[in-house]
């Protein structure tokens, strides 16, 4: 049996996100997930919206797939942007930010992979699409 | 008053700033301004009570982060209490709390910071 999804598509205004952890908090209920779990899916979800946002630099809509699967919940990010080179990424510590001129900004991807069980990035000139999966604790 | 920012009050010479709602870049500005205005007059202690705030986005945090820069300046500190699971772990994550405190109550916070 083919397992059931839920299909969002967010314009890029801001708070937008909102939208989109509103209805992970229903499907999260609906798997009976915890709390934290919940809450986890939810920060991701805002983090990898904010980045679709504010990066992919169109003005095309962003595009959130939910994926019920029977042991995970996986969750899809998807942008028309001009994407991006994951390796070019810094992963941030605050020691760095903190007294420095640097700015303080540039969390999403590090909070996205501590809060998930797994996230691949998929990015070309056409878009960028983030799959994030989180595993249903027995 | 943003309508963020619920109310502040004074204990123990600490500004205790309660927040209500999603702390993006607005909400974290809302919190700046005041804290900014009140380390022109000499404070240098600050506590957010963020009971009402479930959510919030790293843009929002990373102006905490500014914040924490400002107050060591002036040899000062910031603490939080009443923070959502997923607060608390994303503060954590960014690193938050190796440069201020979370704390469980007010009245532990106002006593401790």
């Amino acid at each position: 049996m083919k397992q059931p999804s839920v299909e969002l598509k967010l314009p890029i205004i801001p708070n937008m996100e909102l939208i989109a952890t509103q209805t992970a908090e229903v499907i999260a209920r609906h798997m009976h997930l915890t709390e934290d779990q919940a809450g986890e899916i939810s920060m991701a979800l805002i983090e990898a919206c904010i980045n679709a946002f504010e990066h992919s630099k169109t003005d095309s809509n962003v595009f959130i797939h939910f994926l019920i699967e029977e042991d995970s919940l996986v969750v899809k990010v998807i942008d028309q942007g001009i994407g991006f080179d994951k390796t070019k990424v810094e992963i941030p510590k605050i020691e760095n930010k903190i007294g420095k001129d640097e700015r303080k900004r540039g969390w999403g991807l590090q909070l996205i992979q501590e809060l998930m069980d797994s996230v691949e990035f998929e990015s070309n000139g056409d878009g960028t699409t983030v799959t994030m999966k989180k595993n249903i604790k027995q | 008053m943003s309508g963020f920012i619920k109310s502040t009050k004074e204990a123990n010479q600490i500004v205790i700033i309660e927040t209500d709602g999603y702390l993006n870049n607005e909400g974290g500005e809302a919190i700046s301004a005041i804290c900014y205005d009140k380390m022109k007059s000499g404070q240098n202690k600050f506590l957010i009570n963020m009971a009402g705030t479930k959510v919030v986005n790293s843009i929002g945090v990373s102006i905490l982060i500014e914040i924490i820069e400002k107050l060591q300046e002036v040899d000062g500190k910031i603490g939080y209490y009443n923070l959502a699971p997923i607060v608390a772990k994303t503060f954590n994550i960014m690193g938050l709390t190796k440069y201020s405190t979370v704390f469980a109550t007010e009245e532990e916070a106002v006593g401790t910071l």
